[in-house]
């Protein structure tokens, strides 16, 4: 094991969320909820990478995430790894998915749509994962992924 | 599951053609005791005189009460509530909501909390079920069949509602459409590769005249309002040209009809009126079978218990 893996190793068991543009870590720590975490979770930032030059990871111990919760993030950063450690061991690695539909996490395009004009969460289906196309469940209108805006945190 | 109607875009095949036959004995038999003890609710969250009128003699004929509320006053004394609420209460009284408002996608949050069905009478330029419904209706007992039709959609095709839902609706049924509009109001694209996607056929052309029309078995006209256009130059230009006529008509194929989803403006001439290519009013009137034929669906009420109805009254 190299000294990098050490590094990322160094929680006993919870998950490591790695290569994180450090532009988006931010909005990954929103997406998961991490506020309210009540285990111990670290941050590094603007971390060396030789794939990316600069990036950002998390780690959350005693905490593991569903699939679903972990492909929301492919709307951020879609080259995400996830690292699942079980006794200071990587049992697991995953790149994230871009998953059949978005909750709560990408706001409407369409002023008139109800999910602008309602307390309530929005939903997006993926009709097309290569090209990355949005619908709204409620509106129906379409919109592109590069082109999505997040909801705001205090509605997410 | 929830038996709302939120859009007729995804009903199968099968689906459609059973709610034709259910309008079709409602129209047989449009007064009835069937309803009796059930209450129909209808909120107007913005005011629709024709569809609401529709919608309460379709659930009165069948021995329903009403309650609801379509005064945008009244509406605007509940500002604060959200829907979410308004529903919640409702659902506390009634068996059925019929329901329209001004924000897309509102008749499907509806139908998301509550157990109630939601019948959407129309949300925002998103969809309008019933009328797609109607007009289903309409084609099918004009040219007693729903098959491999020529339907001539004319005037507004980009904001129009109706002929989006209905060209989806119709992708069952091999029919061939022509889109007839201003290059400002033209079909929008999602929709053409939608007709790519689900092999239908469809021609385009801006040209508006007796020949172009020879061939409808439908020819479906639509609002072509001044506001739509960003070029009111264009709109002067073209207004006149999307302008039915009573001498268009002369090389029309015999079963050709003209739907209009109403109110028109000035798109159809008042001397095509009389003349019997014209079913508008005709269109209109379908939609109180139609109206009937959902409200009933979404309450499971089947074609069995329609056919053994022993509350009909004429
Ligand atoms: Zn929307």
């Amino acid at each position: 094991m190299n000294k990098e893996e050490l590094k990322v190793s160094a929680i006993q068991n919870g998950t490591v969320i790695d290569h994180i543009p450090s532009s988006k870590l931010l909005a990954v720590v929103a997406l998961l909820h991490l506020e309210n975490i009540k285990t111990p979770v670290t941050v590094g930032y603007n971390l060396k990478s030789k794939k990316m030059g600069k990036k950002s990871l998390i780690k959350i111990a005693d905490r593991y995430f569903t699939d679903e919760e972990i492909n929301q993030l492919s709307v951020v950063s879609p080259n995400v790894t996830l690292c699942i450690i079980k006794d200071y061991d990587v049992v697991e690695k995953k790149q994230v998915q871009m998953p059949d539909s978005l909750h709560g996490i990408v706001q409407c395009p369409n002023p008139k749509c109800i999910t602008n004009n309602e307390p309530m969460k929005t939903i997006f289906h993926v009709i097309n994962k290569e090209k990355g196309v949005l619908k709204c469940h409620y509106c129906e209108k379409e919109e592109k992924l590069e082109k999505a805006r997040l909801v705001s945190p205090s509605n997410v | 599951m929830n038996r709302s109607v939120i859009t007729l875009a995804n009903l199968s095949k099968e689906k459609i053609q059973y709610l034709i036959r259910l309008s079709e004995e409602f129209e047989r038999h449009t007064n009835r005791r069937l309803l009796e003890g059930k209450v129909v609710a209808t909120l107007f969250f913005e005011p629709s005189t024709r569809t609401r009128l529709s919608f309460e003699t379709a659930a009165n004929r069948l021995g329903a009460r009403i309650i609801g509320f379509t005064d945008p006053k009244v509406t605007s004394s509940t500002k604060g509530e959200t829907l979410h609420d308004t529903i919640k209460m409702v659902s506390n009284y009634a068996d059925v909501i019929v329901m329209r408002h001004f924000l897309e996608g509102a008749a499907q949050y509806a139908s998301e909390i509550t157990d109630v069905p939601i019948i959407n009478a129309g949300d925002g330029s998103n969809q309008h079920p019933s009328q797609t419904m109607l007009d289903l209706y309409s084609i099918y007992k004009t040219q007693g069949h729903l098959d491999n039709l020529h339907i001539y959609l004319v005037g507004d095709l980009k904001y129009g509602r109706t002929v989006h839902s209905l060209l989806m609706a119709m992708r069952h049924f091999n029919p061939t459409f022509h889109f007839i509009a201003p290059k400002e109001l033209e079909m929008p694209e999602e929709y053409k590769i939608y007709c790519e996607e689900q092999n239908i056929k469809y021609f385009e052309t801006r040209d508006f005249n007796e020949d172009v029309i020879a061939d409808a078995d439908i020819l479906y006209m639509t609002r072509v309002q001044r506001e739509r256009f960003t070029d009111l130059m264009e709109y002067e230009r073209v207004k006149d040209s999307y302008l039915l006529c009573n001498q268009m008509l002369r090389k029309a194929k015999s079963n050709m009809k003209i739907l209009h989803p109403l109110p028109r403006l000035n798109e159809i001439n008042i001397d095509v009126d009389s003349n019997p290519h014209a079913y508008y009013f005709e269109q209109a009137h379908n939609g109180l079978f139609a109206r009937q034929a959902l409200i009933c669906d979404v309450l499971n009420i089947g074609l069995d218990q329609i056919l053994n109805d022993n509350t009909i009254i004429d």
